[in-house]
């Protein structure tokens, strides 16, 4: 036990483990791929006819906003390079499957069918529709296992986007909650705040939905403000996620070790 | 063994391997939030069965291959369920002739005392490494696993029976 917490000999004969299991986790996920299928197959016509015309609708939505995005996205550049600032480097994302989560309660982490030899690296965001889930802790040779933020033991640099201000979120090993760190009675922030990626350490890339502010509690009797918020991503719910491959120089100013190893 | 018969020990190893497997792939089923915390404890429940039923073949040995296993599944320290599985073997070897002496619900209650056992050790150890919550509530599984001991029972006696593994 203490060889797994210091060595790293054993995270690989940790990942063949894994290897081996990977078929039996394969056959856990059928029931719900055939199940997902078997609605495919039997849906009702008219209930295919009526979400095309919506999806069709929401596109059109997107669509307009990804103009819009354009033109914004290059005004943006033109005010950095005024300012003679950093030029913002844009992220590749990987469609990935979720195929498990970790049976035991007290860790939130799910397994995603892809891994490190599909080049999947060690603390790679993972996103889903509506924000950031996690990222990724452990590689098999398939599979990987990912942490998500409302675990017990992940912390998740953010800011709120209103106004900027700074702060972490800590996940509390209840789903569906995260509580922001250290915040000062006198920080506005105000309930239905968004709060965002803010980028710092490194790891998650800037300015990615993680949360909604749920509740402010401003006791004069403590030293912090406590203050609740939702994630905006359907940890429990989603399937298909998206794994974000940082820029390389980016990922390596971060973990120097793990990229030389 | 019984001198009437003339098979001898052996046979139904593969048997024994794929109910494992099967109790692997139970444990990591994907379950509703609020009932995960009651999933039973399908591994550690074979494996009192099969040391209770086959104690010169089935030991402490495999409960700690297994537990390995465990511990892959789900995400804790390499060796964490491989000790807690095999004390919990060690003490079912301790008892299995009385245990087969019991009736099935009175096993079902020790078999709650010793996934009970289990899940103590587990979560004590967890505790160093990790989050393991300020409640009880992790030792519902042993409740459960009790619950369902009876049919498992019965199930596993019936394959053993079947397959004449002994």
């Amino acid at each position: 036990m203490a060889a797994d917490l210091y060595s790293a000999k054993v995270q690989e004969s940790r990942a063949y483990l894994s290897l081996l299991l990977t078929p039996l986790q394969w056959i856990v996920d059928v029931p719900s791929r055939v199940a997902g299928e078997v609605s495919d197959v039997v849906v009702d016509r008219s209930l295919l006819l009526k979400e095309n015309a919506k999806l069709k609708a929401e596109a059109l939505q997107l669509e307009r906003k990804v103009q819009q995005n354009a033109a914004l996205w290059l005004e943006n550049e033109r005010l950095r390079s005024l300012l003679s600032g950093a030029e913002r480097v844009d992220e590749e994302v990987r469609l990935v499957e979720l195929i498990g989560v970790n049976p035991d309660p007290f860790q939130h982490q799910v397994i995603i069918n892809k891994g490190s030899e599909n080049l999947v690296t060690l603390g790679q965001p993972i996103l889903d529709a509506g924000g950031v889930m996690g990222q990724v802790t452990e590689m098999s040779h398939y599979t990987s296992r990912v942490m998500l933020i409302t675990d017990a033991r992940h912390a998740l640099p953010v800011e709120i986007n209103r106004n900027g201000f700074r702060t972490i979120a800590l996940g509390k090993g209840e789903l569906g909650e995260l509580e922001l760190d250290h915040v000062p009675d006198t920080a506005d922030i105000v309930k239905g705040d968004l709060v965002i990626t803010s980028g710092l350490g490194g790891r998650f890339p800037r300015g990615y939905p993680v949360a909604i502010v749920s509740d402010v509690l401003r006791d004069p009797g403590r030293q912090f403000a406590r203050v609740r918020v939702m994630p905006t991503a359907l940890l429990n719910k989603s399937r298909h996620l998206l794994l974000v491959d940082m820029p390389a120089e980016l990922h390596e100013a971060v973990i120097p070790n793990e990229v030389s190893e | 063994m019984n001198p009437g018969s003339p098979a001898p020990a052996g046979g139904g190893g593969f048997i024994i391997l794929g109910t494992f497997l099967v109790g692997l792939m139970l444990s990591q089923m994907p379950l509703p939030y609020l009932i995960e915390w009651a999933r039973p404890e399908w591994v550690a429940m074979i494996l009192i069965y099969w040391v209770m039923a086959l104690p010169h073949r089935v030991g402490m040995g495999t409960a700690f291959f297994l537990g390995l296993f465990l511990d892959v599944i789900k995400g804790s320290v390499l060796g964490l369920n491989a000790l807690s599985l095999t004390i919990i073997a060690f003490l079912t070897l301790l008892l299995h002739q009385r245990l087969r002496m019991f009736p099935v619900i009175q096993q079902a209650l020790m078999v709650m005392v010793l996934v009970g056992i289990n899940q103590l050790l587990f979560h004590w150890m967890q505790s160093f490494t990790g989050y393991t919550g300020d409640n009880l509530i992790f030792l519902l599984p042993c409740l459960i696993s009790a619950l369902l001991w009876p049919w498992l029972f019965v199930v596993l006696r019936g394959i053993r029976r079947l397959f004449r593994i002994r």
